[in-house]
Order: C-alpha cells, then structure tokens, then sequence
C-alpha cells in the first residue's frame, strides 16, 4: 500500500462537514503555520518538499510562490484553479466533492504563506453541485473562525470566496481564468507580464492547482523534507491520478510518485488491469492533451527501462518515444480502440474549446477536426495524413497560450505512433459505426 | 539598447518591441502585421504573422528563446539578436499563419471593395502559396449594418479585433465586441445596436481586410481607379486632415491619411468621412505620395537599396530561393 496524504479519510462519513474533519485531525497545518510559523518558513517547506504543479505543467510550487512580487500597499491575491476540464481529468472533482475543507485548509495555509488576504477558487462551471459543497464547507470554517478576522487570534485575516466559471476549457489557463474572474471574456493574456506580477486586477497573483494547494497540507504538517521523501528524484509526494478508459476500476487513486507504470495499470490495489481480459493498446497518461503512447512505450522506455509513474519517466525520450505526467488523467485503450476515432473525439473538443483569439488555433483546430471527420466517414485519401502533420506543426508553438500545443500533441503523437491506422482507412475508404459521433455532431455542425 | 534583426544592428531605447526596432530599421526587415496597430493600445499578439524567431536572448542571458515569439508584443533586451527575413522556420511559420487566415476567408477578391490595399492581399502574395489545401465549406454570415455608414461582412473577418480596440478606445459607451468563441467567433454590435458616435467610421479604416466597409463607397469604383489626394479641411472635431480618394472631380471617398505602414497617421471624424463629398468642402494640398500600401503604386519600382542587398546576400548565403524573384 502508498502512502496517502490526501484522500487518505475520503471513505469517511460525513468527512465533509467541518466536525468530522476536525476530528480527523483537519486545519492542524493552519494552527501550526499561524501559531508556530512565519510566512517565508511556509514558503521554505513548500519549497523544501520538491512540490511540483499538479496542474499539468509541473513547476515546481514553492518556485511560483517566491516569483510572486510584493509591492507594498498592493493586495496580493491567491486563486485557485478549480476549472479542471483536460477531457480524462476529475480528480480535483473528487477531492473537493468528498474532502471541501482539504482544499479551504490548503487555501488558507496558503494565503498565509504568500501574505494575501483574500483568495478565489475559480470552478468551472459544469461543478455547480460542488461549488455548492465548497460554499457550505467555507461557511461553514467562517462560523468556526478559521476564515475572516484575526484567524485563531493571530492578526492574519483572510477571506476565501468561490466563483462558478460558465465552462469553457479555456479558463483553465490562467490568464483566461483572471481574465474571466475579473468578470470578462475569458481569453488567455498575452504573457508577460504574467499573473505574478500583474494577475487579478493587475495585482501580483498566484495561481495554484486544487491539488496543489491541497498537497500544502501535509507539508505543513509533517515537513517538507519528510514528504520530499516520498517519490523519485525531482517528482516527490503523492499525486492523484483519474484513471478512466478500458480498465476494472476506473477511478481516483492517490499515488506515491514512483511506482512503475505497469504496477498502476495492473496491480490490483489500482487500476486492475484490462477489463474483459484485453490486451491494452495505448494510455493517454496526462490528461487529452498529452501525447498517446502505444503499449510497448508506454511500460518501457526506448532505453527498456520499465517507465515510473514520475513526471521524468513519463517525459522519457522526449515526444518521440515519451509523454508527460501532465494533470494525471490517466486514459487507458485496449486492443478494439480506434486511434483515429479517439485522435477524432480529443480534436472535436479542441475545436469547440478554442477561444479565437490567435489564428493559427481558432483556424487549424477547425481544420483538423474536419480533416478528421473525412477518416471517420471513410472518405480521406493518403495526402490527408500528411496534411494533418503539417497543420498540427504549424499550431505547435505559435499561440499565444498552450491550448494551440494541447490540439497540436494528440494529432502529432497518434500520427507518430499510430500511423498505420490512417494509412489503412485511407486506402480502404471505410470506416465502421460511427453512428455516435453523427449524434454528437448534430449539436455543433 | 543594442539590438540586431536580420544582421543589422540598431540602437533603441529601453521598451522598445520588436516590431518597432525592425520598422526603424526598414520595411526590408519589418516583419508583417495584420492585428498590429500602433495607434491602438494593447492591439497585436493574436494574428501571428509578425512571429520571429529570437537566436540569442540577451547580451546577458544569450539562450535562444524556444518558440517563436510576436514581434509585435515582445520587448527587446539589450544584446538581442533576432532573425525575421533569413530564418527559413519563421518563413514557413508565416506560411502556415497565411494559410490559416485564408481559411475561412472568402476570397471574393473580385466584388470586394478592399481588393487593392488589403493587408491580407499584400501578406498572402508575399508569403503565402498560390494554392489552399483547405477544401471544405467556408464559414458564412449575413452582412449586418452598423450604423448609417458601415458594414460589416463577416465572412472576410480575420479576427485582428483592432475594431474592436478602436471601439473600446477611441469612442464611448461601446456596443461593440465580439461574440462566440473559436472558429466560430464574430464582431457584432450587440444585438445589431448600432454604432452611433462621431469617430465611428474609423473602424472601416483600420481594417486589414474588407469585413468593415465604407457604405458610401461600396462599389463606386475599384481603389486603383481613383487618385489618392492629401486635402484638409477646418474640422471641430477632428484634424481635418484627410486622404480623398478622387475620379475626375468626384470624391468618391474620404479616408485618414495612412504612413507607410498601412496605419492611420491621425483618426479623422464621421462628418468629414461621410458628409463632405465635394471639392468645394476641401482644401487640396495635393496628390499623395503612393506608398507601397496598394496596388496603386503598380510601376512604382523600388529600387534595390543597400538594406535589402545587405538581406538578399544572407538569404542567398544560407540557400534561400530568392523570395523576391516571382516564379
């Protein structure tokens, strides 16, 4: 059995109330940071742990925390980034949904850490139901004082408040998400200057991950050189993986970083294996945007090392031969997926995501998806394949934001990987079943 | 700031773009712009035709940059060292960002009034392929009316939002904005409200292609038809200083006066746009001087200057075919 830090009481009853979760040992990291504690020390733990972005980029926290510029007289704010839309992710849905005072502690913490005095969690708009259990759990700490005035009767004061985002996978990023907690339309900024400097109404901000803020917890409680001991070399702690596709047991798993891929997929304690005893095919092992790996790459390296669940040994080889750990949406296909149609579904999305700001997304993304549907109607010719590279290299890299990147990797790996899929509709001119998508397709033409 | 585009070097001061440096250098090295503006704050970043690639950081951080960056949005550091014209990725990249455009993008050159000094023209000739591979419908709008003056056909749109820019910033209580997102993003007057203020009209001027058109001109005349004349007038709202476009001695449309650049130097007001269309309404100072900026300037030749000899030569140096040689 891993070690868990952050679902470890998610079975519970009635974790979610702040009774329980006191009671379980909740908000011992704010008395011990506020009490014992001063805000640079946090910092230092946080640093000291080797706790990298559990959003999908995986910068290492404590770093972002020590970027954040402290003008004085300039509120400094914290938000959390709560709009968890990579297609594949929901664990940040699970935590909050069953462990709500996890994140307020963490966020509390936090701002403690980071000195501001009023946070957001920004959660998509699709989460309305958990913003509704977020809201009653922060009422909830506001009865009890550990939000608002003079916290536990220190002179660290903090306001913490959600705001219900309308569900566009673009405020994920967190310019857009400012931009769209600031009441407008949420398009990506143009960086620099970025968030730390000047993020929510041009104030010094950092934007932090639900499981990221979560995981300052545990830090805080048990030290960051303790948890830094958890996990291979610069991937330390525990991340929470979505597991989802053609396995037993989809689900939430909180993972020691550094179990080896093949352990995830079959062990019996996580994924349990391929269901209906299939062959597994390929694992998106990031979330959507993340580059797909066929099954031999993605249990061994190109080297023939067995490949970790670790933000390096994923990245192995770079985008030839490896992925990324990305926000942990863990997609897992057996021997009857298509490539072509799973290619097809991640770019329908893309295309229906993307903001329109910059060309070379609103455009290619559109493109692509159509290239796409002519695989999927049986009518696309050899050339088409080619096309579909080129498209995808010219949005790589040319955005403003890395949504042009995240439409551009799943056509690049599957093309890369998985070719010969391609190749074959293209000759045959056929295609089955795609009764589905035509059903999907009625709601946007 | 010490700061070398293409291999010339130029000193600038400090917050300087890109962009800036290179158009101080010359038109031979200055990147293209289709959202771009000047005169309008925050404008540029979203097309990503004006993409460089920056070699070598600073004088004091020398690493590459890893993407290409807009040279519109990005500031030069002291020691900066950036290929536009002779780096072979950026010219490909642009390439792409043509095509791009081009994809929902009409191409009804032959009916529209801005054939002739389109951006989209001039960018798509200079670096663009003859040919589309995109080959599925285009997307299609009805053509709204915004106000009295103006259309709007968004189906050239490019989404440069400089109109939208010229709303928030140079007129008040702004009704106009965009709406959707991705592809199927458009300009809209909420609502069909409709424009209604005095410098409203200027959102025909800058636009890049013709989505945003003068309704007092439409279909009057091709642009290389008429002879551009520089004319003031005593205006109480704006400058006065204006650019009529003549036939014999009609004016068939008024515009602002644009640099070389394409860019209006100073935004003129309704009234003179619209209402004075007579040479007794204007003091003519005299014909234009026919910038590069429209096909009017056909068989003006430009000659090779030492700048572009000094680019040709690098170009040549590292293979490149002769961009400028038409096949």
């Amino acid at each position: 059995m891993g070690r868990k830090l952050l679902i470890h009481n998610d079975k519970v009853p009635n974790i979610h109330t702040l009774e329980v979760y006191r009671a379980h040992g909740g908000y011992a990291s704010v008395e011990k940071a506020l009490k014992t504690m001063q805000p640079d020390q946090v910092t230092d733990e946080v640093k000291k742990s080797g706790l990298r972005g559990r959003g999908g980029a995986g910068f290492p926290t404590g770093m972002k925390w020590s970027f954040l510029a402290k003008p004085e007289g300039v509120p400094r704010y914290l938000v959390c980034n709560a709009d968890e839309s990579e297609p594949g992710t929901f664990k940040d849905r699970y935590l909050m949904e069953k462990i709500p005072h996890a994140l307020i502690e963490g966020m509390i913490t936090s701002s403690f850490a980071l000195g501001a005095k009023q946070s957001y969690i920004y959660i998509r708009g699709e989460y309305f139901y958990v913003a509704r259990i977020l809201e009653a759990a922060i009422a909830e700490a506001y009865a009890a004082g550990w939000l608002g005035k003079n916290i536990l009767g220190t002179d660290f004061s903090h306001d913490c408040s959600v705001q219900v985002g309308g569900g566009a996978y673009i405020c994920g990023e967190e310019t857009a998400l400012l931009e769209s907690l600031e009441g407008k339309r949420g398009n990506p900024r143009i960086k620099p200057p970025f968030p730390a400097v000047a993020g929510l109404w041009g104030c010094p901000t950092v934007v932090n991950n639900v499981e990221t803020i979560a995981a300052v917890v545990p830090i805080v409680n048990m030290g960051g050189e303790e948890y830094a001991k958890i996990g291979v070399g610069k991937s330390t702690g525990t991340k929470l993986i979505s597991a989802s596709g053609h396995i037993n047991k989809p689900g939430v798993y909180e993972i020691e970083l550094g179990i080896t891929v093949e352990e995830f997929i079959y062990s019996e304690e996580y994924c349990g294996g391929i269901r209906n005893g299939k062959k597994l095919k390929a694992v998106v092992a990031g979330g959507s945007s993340v580059p797909i790996l066929p099954t031999e790459l993605i249990l061994k390296t190109a080297k023939g090392e067995p490949r970790l669940m670790t933000y390096e040994s994923l990245s192995d080889g770079g985008f030839l031969t490896g992925t990324m750990l990305g926000s942990g949406g863990f997609i897992a296909m057996d021997e009857d997926t298509s490539i072509v149609k799973n290619l097809f579904t991640f770019s329908r999305f893309y295309h229906h995501e993307s903001c329109g700001q910059c060309s070379p997304c609103r455009e290619g993304t559109g493109w692509i998806e159509k290239i796409l549907k002519k695989f999927i109607d049986g009518t696309a010719n050899e050339s088409d394949v080619d096309l579909l590279w080129d498209i995808q290299s010219k949005i790589e890299g040319k955005t403003i934001c890395p949504l042009g990147e995240a439409a551009a990797w799943p056509v690049a790996a599957a093309l890369r990987h998985f070719k010969h899929e391609f190749i074959e509709i293209a000759q045959k001119k056929k295609f089955v079943d795609i009764s589905h998508y035509n059903r999907l397709n009625n709601i946007r033409p | 700031m010490k700061v070398t585009i293409d291999g010339i070097e130029i000193d600038v001061p400090k917050g300087t773009t890109i962009l800036q440096a290179a158009r101080m250098i010359g038109p031979e090295v200055a990147p293209p712009t289709m959202c771009y503006y000047s005169k309008l704050k925050t404008s540029g970043g979203y097309c990503r035709t004006c993409i460089v690639k920056v070699t070598q950081g600073s004088a004091a951080n020398p690493t590459p940059m890893p993407k290409p960056v807009a040279a519109c949005r990005t500031e030069v550091m002291d020691g900066m060292v950036v290929e536009n014209t002779i780096n072979k990725d950026v010219l490909e990249a642009r390439k792409g960002v043509v095509e791009f455009l081009l994809v929902n993008h009409p191409l009804d050159c032959p009916v529209c009034d801005q054939a002739g000094e389109c951006s989209l023209q001039d960018l798509g000739y200079e670096h663009g392929a003859a040919t589309s591979r995109y080959e599925f419908p285009r997307r299609e709008f009805e053509r709204i009316d915004i106000g009295k003056y103006v259309q709007l056909h968004m189906n050239r749109c490019i989404m440069c939002f400089r109109c939208v820019k010229v709303a928030d910033q140079l007129t008040d209580k702004r009704v106009h904005g965009v709406m959707h997102r991705g592809d199927a993003a458009e300009i809209s007057t909420y609502i069909e409200n409709v424009i209604e203020n005095d410098f409203s009209g200027n959102v025909i001027d800058v636009c890049p292609v013709g989505a945003l058109t003068d309704k007092t001109f439409r279909f009057k005349s091709r642009v290389w038809f008429t002879k551009p004349v520089d004319a003031s007038c005593d205006c109480k709202k704006c400058s006065g200083k204006v650019r009529l476009w003549m036939k014999g001695d009609d004016v068939l449309r008024v515009t602002a006066r644009k640099d070389q650049w394409g860019e209006a130097e100073e935004f003129i007001c309704n009234e003179c746009r619209f209402d004075k269309k007579k040479t007794s309404d204007w003091k003519i100072e005299g014909p234009t001087k026919v910038d590069r900026h429209s096909v009017i300037s056909q068989n003006h030749y430009n000659h090779l200057n030492e700048l572009k000899v000094q680019v040709l030569k690098q170009q040549k140096a590292l293979g490149f075919m002769d961009i400028n040689k038409r096949p």
